[in-house]
This record gives structure tokens, C-alpha cells and sequence, in this order.
């Protein structure tokens, strides 16, 4: 669908809003750099480029396509073409270990705040785009924009701190925190706090509410079913784990997982350093797995399932219409389709029409041999041989039990990026295959 | 000024207030050791434990959510019937017809709000560390907070009953019917026989145990409204004060040692 008069009527009040609160943001920030006099440089820039902000948002308030800014239509078409679940997913491990790795750069105020304008502006120019608007804009869609800013924000905050800790700790300084702690009374220093976050975040929520209704559709029926038919947003990481795993697994087993493995987490963790302050080389190892869980295979897929999965859970890229129609090829294998097919070609094992149960199932077993031979290797030699060769000391130091539910804990949240490589190079669709108990992994 | 001072020297504010304004040392101590709301907190504190920087603030951001989560819930009650003939159209006087307007709007932002303060709380929480020895035991209840946060979000999904909730319930609540042994289509729920009986049906396996029907309908109304207005915000109201209660005991906020 391309933009129609009427949707650039609509976002046009917004956008030049929006543009003329980047333009006053960078004002702000362009001023209490010059105020400081450390900065002179960077409090032109910024002023320059709040200039230019207005300029958008002039524009922006023409409402005519030739006027409202957006990325050209080649660069979209580009985007959509080139977008699926490889590259994204590809494409935010990237990220996340650039930021990781470049830290030291990346928490730098004015590094920062470049990359907060850069993604502004992008967003900006994409919301001139009708089909990018019309899922971002869907005002149960609008928190989760808001929760990617604020966990940017909220990380660049500790990560500021945990490098500056970290360099104290390598400079045999106390940490930050250390220094800083002298007493003071509750009242007023923290009461007054409260009060105003409690006054903030209800202006915030006042703000929001008058400008963003909420959603409302039609009464309940239980014959029209909607396509995509959605969970709420919070569990759309879930509903796309769908994808690689059975229901069973991908939202039951997994769900109780995450939750066991989090309460676990404080008993596994045998780490002392750390404790009440922000660091990461003093933890580098949980600080990795955590993040790893809750950005890779929480965040981005919430992002993912709510902003990039169309009709059909199809993918869709980001400029794209929500067509009904796209059809997307599965050719997806199982393993021992793929093991005795096409490897030994020969057919699946199978019972003789008569036999009994007991014979049924040795042929089951038969038949997902290969399977439950690589999950075997996996949950149960694979541990064991761990704590021999990489995980040696933390295997001395946390002792038998506390090591298994560890390294089970870990294997078992790699089964998802796992059997995501698997799909995308092998199209391979289950690995343990048996419909008869509905046992499919 | 004379008013004020009349007013603080009258028996009634004496006896709700057993002190003078908290303006010196002395006075700010009494206030947060007589005033019961206060006395949640400790008198004194170091400096880096209220830092904004430090804690975010997430905790008591995530805390007044749940509260005016609360108020505007009651609210809501007095306007909104839990059954197939009234849910809908209530909500829908609710936006056309009542005053205050934005009861809804301040209800359903507050609580997507919450979820996403619960996660930076948690966030925050591991980034410092702060669920090492002593404070494992005071995670694992943050944990079956978010739990409980995420579930009454889930339950008050439903009850506008429009296109939206329903079919988000239904592809919420299908992933219960693959539950392993006691879901109607999980793996294993053929083991659950006796007598060639089979006990796991559509009409007995968990799903139709959380919606209390074969599928979304007026039965789930039901359970979903008793559970999102008095289930688990009173479950929710006593994990939470536990969770303060051992913020305190387990050495208040935490820092390096
Ligand atoms: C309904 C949700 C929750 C509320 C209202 C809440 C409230 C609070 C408050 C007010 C504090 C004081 C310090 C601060 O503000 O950071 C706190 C501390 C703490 N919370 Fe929560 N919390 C919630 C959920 C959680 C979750 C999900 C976790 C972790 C899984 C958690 C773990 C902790 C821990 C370990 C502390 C002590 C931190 C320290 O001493 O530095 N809480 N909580």
C-alpha cells in the first residue's frame, strides 16, 4: 500500500510535533554544553541540529508527500527485501556484541546521545511510511517503543557505572558507591525522592492517557478469528518461540524453565564480587547469560513477534503491507525423515501391522534412534564433560548439584538459538519426531 | 501563618501528629519512627542507596503503579459487569458515555507500565548484584512477582471481552492444552488412564481448568475477573509487603560491603 493523502493527514500533527520536540530537546542539550564551556564544539553541533529538526517539522506539517521527510522509497524497498528472521536475528547478536565489546565508546555522553538522534531520527522518517505507522502505532504496540528506549536508556546508566567501577577496581580504588557512603536521613532525602518520581510518573501516565485511547474493537466472536491473532505483547517472545517448538515445549517446559531458572539464579550464582555495585568484569561470566537471556531471547523476540509477524505469523519486513496472502514455502524436514530417507535411503522403520505394543514402541525407538541419541549426548554427556574440561573450576566450586542444575539450566536455553540454526540451515523441523504420544521436539 | 500555627496547635492534628514539623534533626528522625507509612523506612540511610543513578527509583516506581492500578481498578468496578450481556457495552459507555474519561486509559497504561518497570526493576536488581547473599531469598519473591504482574495483566486482558481479548486469552491459554501428561494434546496425556478411561479430556485437562470451559467464554469471564480484581491482587498485596519487610531485614538496600 503506498501513502495515501489521508494517512499523511493524520501523522502530519504528529510528526511535526515529534520533530519540534527533537528540535528543543537538542536546544536543551546544545545550551547546557555551552553553559559549561568544556564543549563548545559539540554545543554547535547540536544546535545545528535542532535546527534542522525545526526545518523537518515545518515540513513535516505540510502533510503533502512531496514535502512530509521519509526514507526513499528504494531504501524501504531495500529494507523489506532484505529482512527475515536470519538477519534480524543475525543483525541484533551484532549489535548487542558491538555495544558490548566497544562499551568504553559507546557510554561516552556524546556518543550516546548521537546514537539516541540517530534512532530518533530514524524512527521519524519511518513513521511517514503508512505500513511501518500503522503496527507501531497500534496503542497497545506504542509500550513496547517505550520499553526499548528506556532499557537503552537504563543500560548506558549501569553501563556508564560498571566501567567507571571497573577501572577504579583495576586502579585499586574503591568502587563508586564505596566512596559514597556517608548517612543521611530519610526525611527529607529520599522521602522528597519519592514524591517526585510519584509526581513524574503520574504526570507521565496522565500525558498518555489523554493523548492515547484505549484500544476498543469489535464485540467478542468466537467464529471470527482475527489473522494474526496475537498474545499480549509480554508474551510474544513465547508465542514465537512457537515457530521452532511444539506448544508443549515452547510455551510450557520453557516458560517454567525461565521462571525456575531465575529463582535458581541467586543459589548458582557462587560469585562474591559484585554484590551492590555496578560492574561487569568482576561478573563477566552471569553478566553474559543474563543478558543474553533477557535481550537475545526475551526482548528481541517480543520485538520481533510484535512488530516483524504478520498474518499467518508470517514475517514481514518492517515497510511492508500485512498482506493475508504471502505464502512462504515450508519444506521443513524431520530428523529421521532425513536420517533413514535421505541419508541411508531406506523407509522409516515401522511396526508390522500386527504387532503388539511392546513391539510398537522398540520401533518408535527405532525409528528416532538418531534423535534421542543426539539429546542424550546433549542433557546427559555433556555436562559431565564440561565439568572436566571448561567448566572445571566452577565445577570444584560449586559442587555436584549446584554444577547439573547449572549446566542443564544452560543447555537447555540454548535448545532455542540451537534449533533456530538448525531450521535456517538445514531446514530441519523437529529432531525427536513422535506423533503417536505427541511427543515432538 | 497564624492559621497554620492554630491548626498545628489544635488537639485534633496533635493527635494524629505526635510531634512538630520534621524542620530539625531530631523531628526528622521522630517522623519516620511514628508515622506508619513511613516506618517502612530506616531512619537513616547511605547516601549511595538513594542515589537515582543506583536504584532508579524502579522499585517504588513499579510500587505506585501497583497502587494506582488499584484505585483506578475500584473505579472501574463500580462501572463494569463481568457478564457476556453487560462487559462490552460497559467499557463502551465507559469511553462514551461516563465522566472521567480516561479511567480506562489511566488503568490499561498504568498496568502495561508496570510490567515494564517490573522488568528494569529486575534489571537493576541483577546489574548491582543486589540478589547475592543475603538477599537470594528476597529475589525468588521478586520473581513470583513478576509472575503474579505478568498474570494480572493476562486476566484483565480479557475483560473488556472485545475481538482483541478474547482471541489474546485463547492464544495464551491454548499453550495449556500441550501441558506434558495433563494437557488434552501434550505429549504423555495418553499415560493418565485407568480402566482404558481416558482422565485427560478437553473437558478436564488444564486448560480447561484455567479457563474453566472448553473454550474463552462466559465461564472464563468469570474466573479471569475474580482472579485480576481479588485473586492475586491480594496475593500480589502480601508478597509485596514481605518483599519490603525483608529489603529492610536483610540489611537495607544493598552496597559494597
Ligand atoms: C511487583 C513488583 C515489585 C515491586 C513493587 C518491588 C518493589 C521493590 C522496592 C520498592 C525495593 C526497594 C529498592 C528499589 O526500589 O530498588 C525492592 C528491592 C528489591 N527487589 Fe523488588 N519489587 C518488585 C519485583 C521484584 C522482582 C521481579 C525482583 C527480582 C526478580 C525483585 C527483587 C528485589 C531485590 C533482590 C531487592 C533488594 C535490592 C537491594 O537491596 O538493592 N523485586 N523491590
Amino acid at each position: 500500500m503506498h501513502s495515501s493523502g489521508f494517512f499523511l493527514n493524520d501523522v502530519a500533527g504528529f510528526l511535526g510535533g515529534y520533530y519540534t520536540f527533537l528540535a528543543i530537546m537538542n536546544g536543551i542539550a546544545a545550551f547546557l554544553l555551552w553553559r559549561k564551556k568544556d564543549a563548545p564544539g559539540w554545543a554547535l553541533v547540536w544546535s545545528v541540529f535542532a535546527g534542522v529538526m525545526m526545518i523537518l517539522a515545518s515540513l513535516a506539517l505540510s502533510a503533502s508527500k512531496s514535502m512530509v521527510p521519509a526514507l526513499p522509497e528504494a531504501v524501504r524497498g531495500l529494507v523489506n527485501s532484505l529482512s527475515g528472521p536470519v538477519l534480524y536475528t543475525l543483525g541484533t547478536t551484532a549489535l548487542f556484541t558491538g555495544l558490548f565489546v566497544f562499551r568504553k565508546f559507546f557510554v561516552q555522553p556524546m556518543v550516546a546521545w548521537s546514537v539516541l538522534n540517530f534512532t530518533l531520527l530514524l524512527l521519524g522518517l519511518s513513521m511517514a511510511d503508512e505500513n511501518f505507522a500503522a503496527i507501531v502505532m497500534k496503542p497497545d504496540n506504542v509500550p513496547i517503543v517505550g520499553l526499548v528506549y528506556l532499557l537503552a536508556f537504563f543500560t548506558w546508566v549501569a553501563t556508564k557505572q560498571a566501567v567507571v567501577n571497573d577501572e577504579r577496581i583495576k586502579q585499586g580504588l574503591p568502587v563508586v558507591e564505596k566512596v559514597n557512603d556517608e548517612k543521611v536521613l530519610v526525611w527529607p532525602d529520599l522521602v522528597y525522592t519519592e514524591l517526585i518520581c510519584m509526581v513524574g510518573v503520574s504526570a507521565l501516565l496522565l500525558v498518555w492517557a489523554l493523548f492515547l485511547p484505549a484500544p476498543l474493537e469489535e464485540p467478542a466472536s468466537s467464529v471470527k478469528t482475527p489473522n494474526p491473532s496475537k498474545a499480549p505483547w509480554y508474551f510474544l517472545g513465547l508465542q514465537e518461540m512457537l515457530v521452532y517448538f511444539d506448544p508443549w515445549y515452547a510455551g510450557v517446559v520453557l516458560p517454567s524453565l525461565v521462571v525456575f531458572g531465575l529463582m535458581a539464579m541467586p543459589y548458582l550464582d557462587f560469585n562474591k564480587k559484585g554484590n551492590g555495585y555496578y560492574s561487569i568484569e568482576e561478573r563477566k561470566f552471569s553478566y553474559l547469560v543474563y543478558q543474553f537471556g533477557f535481550f537475545e531471547l526475551w526482548i528481541t523476540l517480543i520485538i520481533l513477534g510484535t512488530f516483524l509477524r504478520g498474518p499467518n505469523w508470517n514475517f514481514f519486513g518492517p515497510f511492508e503491507y500485512w498482506t493475508p496472502y504471502k505464502v512462504e514455502v515450508l519444506n521443513n524436514v524431520d530428523l529421521p525423515q532425513m536420517f533413514w530417507v535421505q541419508w541411508l535411503n531406506q523407509p522409516l522403520p515401522r511396526a508390522p501391522q500386527d504387532a503388539g505394543l511392546l513391539s510398537q514402541i522398540g520401533f518408535i525407538f527405532l525409528r528416532e534412534a538418531p534423535g534421542l541419541l543426539i539429546m542424550g549426548v546433549y542433557l546427559v554427556a555433556l555436562p559431565p564433560l564440561m565439568a572436566v574440561t571448561i567448566f572445571r573450576g566452577f565445577y570444584a566450586k560449586m559442587g555436584f548439584i549446584r554444577y547439573m542444575v547449572m549446566s542443564n539450566l544452560m543447555l537447555l536455553m540454548l535448545t532455542l538459538p540451537l534449533k533456530m540454526i538448525l531450521r535456517w540451515t538445514v531446514n530441519l523441523k523437529y529432531i525427536i519426531s513422535i506423533p503417536e504420544f505427541s511427543l515432538n521436539f | 501563618m497564624a492559621i497554620g500555627e492554630t491548626i498545628r496547635n489544635s488537639q485534633i492534628w496533635k493527635s494524629i501528629f505526635r510531634h512538630p514539623m520534621p524542620l530539625d534533626r531530631r523531628n526528622r528522625i521522630v517522623v519516620m519512627l511514628t508515622n506508619f507509612f513511613l516506618h517502612l523506612h530506616p531512619v537513616s540511610i547511605k547516601k549511595q542507596g538513594i542515589a537515582l543513578s543506583f536504584t532508579w527509583c524502579m522499585g517504588g516506581v513499579t510500587f505506585f503503579l501497583f497502587l494506582v492500578e488499584t484505585v483506578t481498578g475500584v473505579l472501574l468496578m463500580f462501572y463494569y459487569r463481568p457478564t457476556l450481556e453487560w462487559a462490552y457495552n460497559d467499557i463502551l459507555a465507559l469511553r462514551d458515555v461516563t465522566s472521567l474519561g480516561i479511567l480506562r486509559e489511566l488503568h490499561r497504561w498504568g498496568a502495561h507500565a508496570m510490567v515494564i518497570t517490573t522488568w528494569l526493576h529486575m534489571y537493576r536488581v541483577f546489574l548491582t548484584g543486589s540478589y547475592k547473599p543475603p538477599r537470594e531469598f528476597n529475589w525468588v519473591i521478586g520473581v513470583i512477582l513478576l509472575l503474579l504482574t505478568l498474570l494480572l495483566s493476562f486476566t484483565g486482558y480479557l475483560l473488556p471481552w472485545d475481538q482483541l481479548a478474547i482471541w489474546a486469552i485463547t492464544v495464551g491459554s491454548n499453550m495449556a492444552r500441550a501441558t506434558p501428561i495433563l494437557g488434552y494434546e501434550g505429549p504423555g496425556q495418553q499415560l493418565l488412564t485407568i480402566g482404558g478411561i481416558d482422565m485427560i479430556t478437553d473437558g478436564s485437562d488444564a486448560r480447561f481448568g484455567l479457563l474453566g470451559a472448553r473454550f474463552v467464554g462466559e465461564e472464563t469471564l468469570n474466573r479471569f475477573y475474580v482472579l485480576h480484581c481479588i485473586a492475586i491482587p491480594l496475593a500480589a498485596a502480601l508478597l509485596l509487603a514481605i518483599h519490603f519487610w525483608r529489603v529492610r531485614k536483610d540489611g537495607g538496600i544493598s552496597g559494597p560491603l
